[in-house]
């Protein structure tokens, strides 16, 4: 009964976008994050108190229970009562573990503002700033949660005075990264205690406490300290509880979906403003065109593949036809609805500002734009912080099983762009690629345990990329036909360049040309080179310096692939390129078209390219991880010694306590079997997480054995190519 | 010794005397279908007039490994088959000038091309044909624009424009190639061409504006088309009329 009065609830503020607020959690891994979603929901009405804070409700993946870490990001709407107005709360929750950092880059696009959780006695951690940064990178608001706060006073045994002392650290702490990242917005968005942008509390003792609700209730710093001291947090949490407290917050401080696009389609769309679905966006209009942007595709066992996103505009009906524009398709929708925990309520329509489940639309991937204008501006592509850096091969342990395993992987990449999964041609197995051991380990969990299917898996390997240190001389590559030339340059990228284009301060298409000069040239590039841009493809670019080549426009298409080829597989051990620039500084081209096809140019480019880069030193990159490990002060000679064995450079160590913190640098190839061997080394009291730190170069002594190790893999020829091998 | 020998435009009984003779002394001979072809022929045809076995060589052959053909032609007298005149397919001079300069001996019999013969069944006088054009399958929805760009060139000095279709992955259909002309169209091809079907055999010439040539059944491949120049002389207009059915509008363009 209770959950019929919800839904209609629900359906009836959906309609009214100044109540609605759509947002996220963020934090650290184990600050809290999935108990307070718990607990928010359980006070809202929508679980049983009771079993909140032990249920774990948004973690509905049988497995992301048993892990303890959120793996996918679900959605789930909530109706709050402030100031005796009703507001529908959609919360999407993220994961917070370094591996998944795609998801929650996705659930930023969909979300206008986020309750950042801290744990109060481990405060600001390495983690907490990459999800801040995703979220202010997408200009999305945030307000503060700091939680575990009881931990101070029950553990630690603090003095009141020290107890306040701590907690402003942490928000100077997050008031400071929110001042570097986001200069702009600093005076509106910063932190403050008096205007009640800050909670503190216990997301599991289920009470929280905010310069607001201190007026109110009467329960403040003074209080809580007694009650937690007396052991009354039962009593605390009835007097001033959780989810009154922090959805107070949301409602006060995040922005309704009618404020929010305001400022943020902006952001977030590149199209024309003022054209007709830009005007729609910006004031979130129910009545313009619909203009839908897919964040997660969830497999469900009834319904299929369910695409879930935010409406920015429009409203959604069963048997609309929508463009799904980044797959050039058409799609009907079937049913549109709402999550309320892992449970879907279909509705008749979905207005504009919601989060919304949609079923029907079948080309739809993560990332997608679905709209009903057949050329609209896609929101731009979702930029991904990490990238995939482990690889297995994963076969099914039955031949015949081969079709269903085909089919559970071209799916599972669908619900996760930042999982890749390519055919060894060589050797007909499956690899799956990803963002580090885990998250392979466990989408194959999820093909052995949902998708009942026996898989076989090789250990994990790691993606290697190829790059150069120095310039090239001009490197001439012939057609087959040899009636074409192309004149080749290859030398390293510099990283500014890279950084541009990754952050996607520049758009070629787009960018007025005298912008992208001056952000180019402050970059590192000439004014030529700047001009010459043509293409960035995965941390590479490429430029054209010719002048007034005649057919050469209408050969650039052909080029550029011939330079993404290359990109995708390098000479050295056919990895992927990166921190390249590819000049092409002459070409000479035959009269008629067909003479210059696709089977003439590419090649030809491609050659080049690998000649060229052969003659310029090239070398190996290999993924890097931060290890942070806290243990016991008589385990560090433990630790470090496991650190040194895995090629590990101990960047920080930082006594607390009788505790000790490692922070390190290590290669995530020599990174597999860390999980074993540091329990075994510390006798499982270390507490440990990790963080992709980039690509570095492989240490020159062992850059041929790697090369040979990967060659060896892939059934190539062992010795390294020459740059004659590519020329005729 | 390596020689190219033409085959001319139709079928194996288009071979000259003189290239049937370098036939039957040669000690190996392929045959080339990539950049022409004789579609009114077949290999077991050539073997069978010629006397000699035929091994048809592929593009790879010929780009690639072309240095396997020059190498063998070192020391055998190597003849490679192709369709209309040798060396009017670049491809064939990328190939004589490798032989020569590996010290090959060279040698060429000629026969009919295209690029003659177009003026023998269209009347059009050979001293008024502009640059040459290949239509090509669009790549990926891109269609090339040189085809219209030299079209529009050699309209600004009144020349007419052969425009030879792709032969790959399939020879291409008068119909087809008025539609992928027509996507970079801006209305330079607003006026009258001549479309040919199966030159050198039953031969089917029929002039009408660009755009109405697809409502005509010109038949099997080959085909070809010419973009006729905005001032046609009168002999010109008076063969189009009667070996080419063409409208009376064209009458207006007579100088």
């Amino acid at each position: 009964m209770r959950a019929k009065k919800m839904v209609d609830k629900i359906k009836e503020l959906m309609y009214k976008p100044e109540r609605i607020r759509n947002m996220g959690i963020v934090a650290h891994i184990d600050h809290g994050k999935t108990t307070l979603s718990d607990n928010l929901l359980a006070g809202a009405g929508m679980i049983s108190e009771e079993l909140a804070g032990r249920q774990l409700y948004l973690d509905f993946d049988e497995q992301e229970r048993e892990r303890g870490i959120t793996i996918n990001a679900a959605s789930v709407s909530m109706v709050h009562e402030y100031k005796g107005n009703e507001y529908l709360i959609n919360l999407i929750d993220t994961p917070g573990h370094v591996d998944f950092g795609g998801e929650v880059t996705r659930a930023m696009r969909a979300v206008d503002g986020v309750i950042v959780v801290v744990d109060a006695v481990e405060g600001v951690m390495p983690q907490t700033e990459t999800v801040l940064r995703q979220a202010l990178r997408e200009n999305v608001k945030p307000v503060l949660f700091i939680n575990k706060v009881d931990r101070l006073i029950r553990e630690l045994e603090v003095t009141p005075e020290e107890m306040q002392k701590r907690l402003l650290k942490v928000i100077t702490e997050v008031n400071k990264l929110i001042k570097v990242m986001k200069p702009e917005k600093y005076n509106e968005w910063k932190l403050d205690v008096t205007n009640g942008s800050v909670a503190f509390g216990s997301a599991l003792y289920n009470w929280a406490v905010s310069v607001p609700s201190m007026k109110e209730t009467g329960v403040g710093f003074k209080e809580v300290y007694e009650y937690l001291q007396n052991d009354e947090w039962k009593t605390l949490a009835k007097k001033s509880p959780l989810h009154v407290v922090v959805l107070d917050m949301v409602v006060r401080h995040l922005p309704s979906p009618i404020e929010a696009q305001k400022e943020r389609i902006k952001t977030i769309w590149k199209g024309d403003i003022n054209s007709k679905v830009g005007q729609a966006m910006l004031n979130c209009d129910p009545n313009g065109p619909v203009a839908l942007m897919i964040t997660k595709i969830v497999a469900d066992p009834h319904a299929g593949e369910i695409a879930v996103g935010r409406l920015f505009s429009g409203t959604l009906k069963p048997g609309m036809d929508l463009y799904i524009i980044d797959r050039r398709a058409k799609n009907r929708v079937q049913t549109v609805g709402l999550f309320m925990g892992p449970k879907r309520v279909e509705v008749e329509e979905v207005p504009a500002g919601n989060i919304v489940a949609v079923v029907g639309l079948r080309d739809a991937a993560a990332g997608s734009t679905c709209t009903s204008v057949e050329e609209m501006e896609p929101f731009e592509s979702i930029q991904h912080f990490s990238e995939p850096v482990v690889t297995m091969a994963i076969e099914a342990k039955n031949p015949r099983d081969l079709p269903k395993l085909i089919e559970v992987l071209r799916k599972l990449a669908k619900e996760d762009p930042t999982l890749h999964v390519t055919l060894n041609e060589e050797t007909g197995e499956h690899l799956i690629s990803g963002m580090g051991e885990l998250h392979l380990e466990v989408k194959v969990e999820k093909i052995r345990r949902e998708y009942g299917l026996e898989v076989v898996t090789s250990p994990p390997i790691v993606v290697f990329r190829e790059t150069v240190t120095t310039t090239s001389p001009v490197v001439e590559g012939k057609s087959p036909n040899k009636h074409n030339r192309f004149y080749i340059v290859v030398e390293p990228c510099p990283p500014e360049v890279i950084r541009v284009f990754k952050e996607g301060l520049i758009d070629l298409k787009k960018t007025d040309k005298s912008t992208k000069r001056k952000i180019l040239t402050e970059a590192g590039l000439s004014g030529e080179e700047a001009a010459g841009v043509q293409e960035y493809f995965e941390g590479n670019i490429f430029v054209d310096v010719t002048k007034g080549l005649q057919y050469l426009n209408e050969t650039m298409e052909l080029i550029l692939e011939g330079f993404r080829d290359a990109m995708r597989a390098g000479p050295l051990a056919r990895e992927p390129c990166m921190g390249l620039k590819v000049k092409l500084v002459d070409a000479k081209l035959h009269e008629d078209a067909v003479h210059r096809g696709p089977a003439q140019v590419i090649p030809a480019v491609r050659s080049a390219i690998f000649a060229a880069m052969l003659q310029a030193k090239p070398t190996l990159l290999e993924p890097y991880q931060k290890v942070f490990i806290t243990v016991p002060q008589d385990m560090l000679g433990n630790v470090t010694r496991e650190l040194q064995g895995r090629r590990g450079q101990i960047i920080e160590i930082n006594t607390e306590g009788d505790m000790v913190t490692i922070v390190a640098k290590a290669p995530v190839k020599e990174m597999f079997g860390f999980a074993g061997a540091i329990r075994s080394a510390t006798s499982g009291k270390a507490i440990w997480s990790t963080e992709f730190a980039g690509f570095e170069p492989v240490p020159p002594n062992l850059v041929e054995e790697f090369i040979m190790e990967v060659r060896k893999r892939k059934g190539l020829k062992l010795e390294i190519p020459k740059p004659e091998d590519f020329l005729s | 010794m390596l020689t190219l020998v033409g085959l001319g435009l139709w079928d194996e009984k288009d071979i000259t005397l003189r290239g049937l003779e370098e036939v039957r002394k040669a000690d190996i001979v392929y045959a080339e279908f990539y950049t022409s072809k004789l579609v009114g022929t077949n290999v077991e045809a050539l073997e069978k007039l010629y006397g000699r076995k035929v091994v048809v060589l592929e593009r790879k052959d010929l780009e690639d490994e072309s240095w396997k053909i020059v190498e063998e032609a070192k020391s055998k007298n190597v003849v490679v088959l192709v369709a209309g005149d040798p060396g009017v397919a670049t491809t064939h001079s990328s190939l004589l000038l490798e032989a020569k300069r590996k010290g090959v001996v060279t040698k060429i019999v000629h026969n009919a091309s295209v690029i003659s013969a177009i003026c023998s069944v269209t009347g059009l006088h050979s001293y008024k044909f502009g640059k040459s054009a290949t239509v090509s399958y669009p790549y990926k929805g891109m269609v090339s624009k040189t085809p219209l760009k030299v079209i529009k060139e050699n309209l600004s000095v009144n020349a007419h424009t052969l425009l030879l279709l792709d032969l790959n992955p399939e020879p291409m259909t008068i119909g087809e190639a008025v539609r992928i002309m027509e996507k970079v169209d801006d209305g330079t091809l607003n006026h009258f061409a001549v479309g040919v079907a199966r030159i050198g055999g039953d031969c089917y010439v029929k002039c009408d504006h660009f755009y109405s040539l697809p409502d005509h059944d010109f038949g099997e491949p080959l085909h070809t088309i010419v973009f006729l120049s905005k001032k046609l002389h009168f002999t010109e207009y008076e063969f189009l009329r009667e070996f080419a059915d063409a409208p009376k509008e064209l009458e207006e363009f007579v100088e």
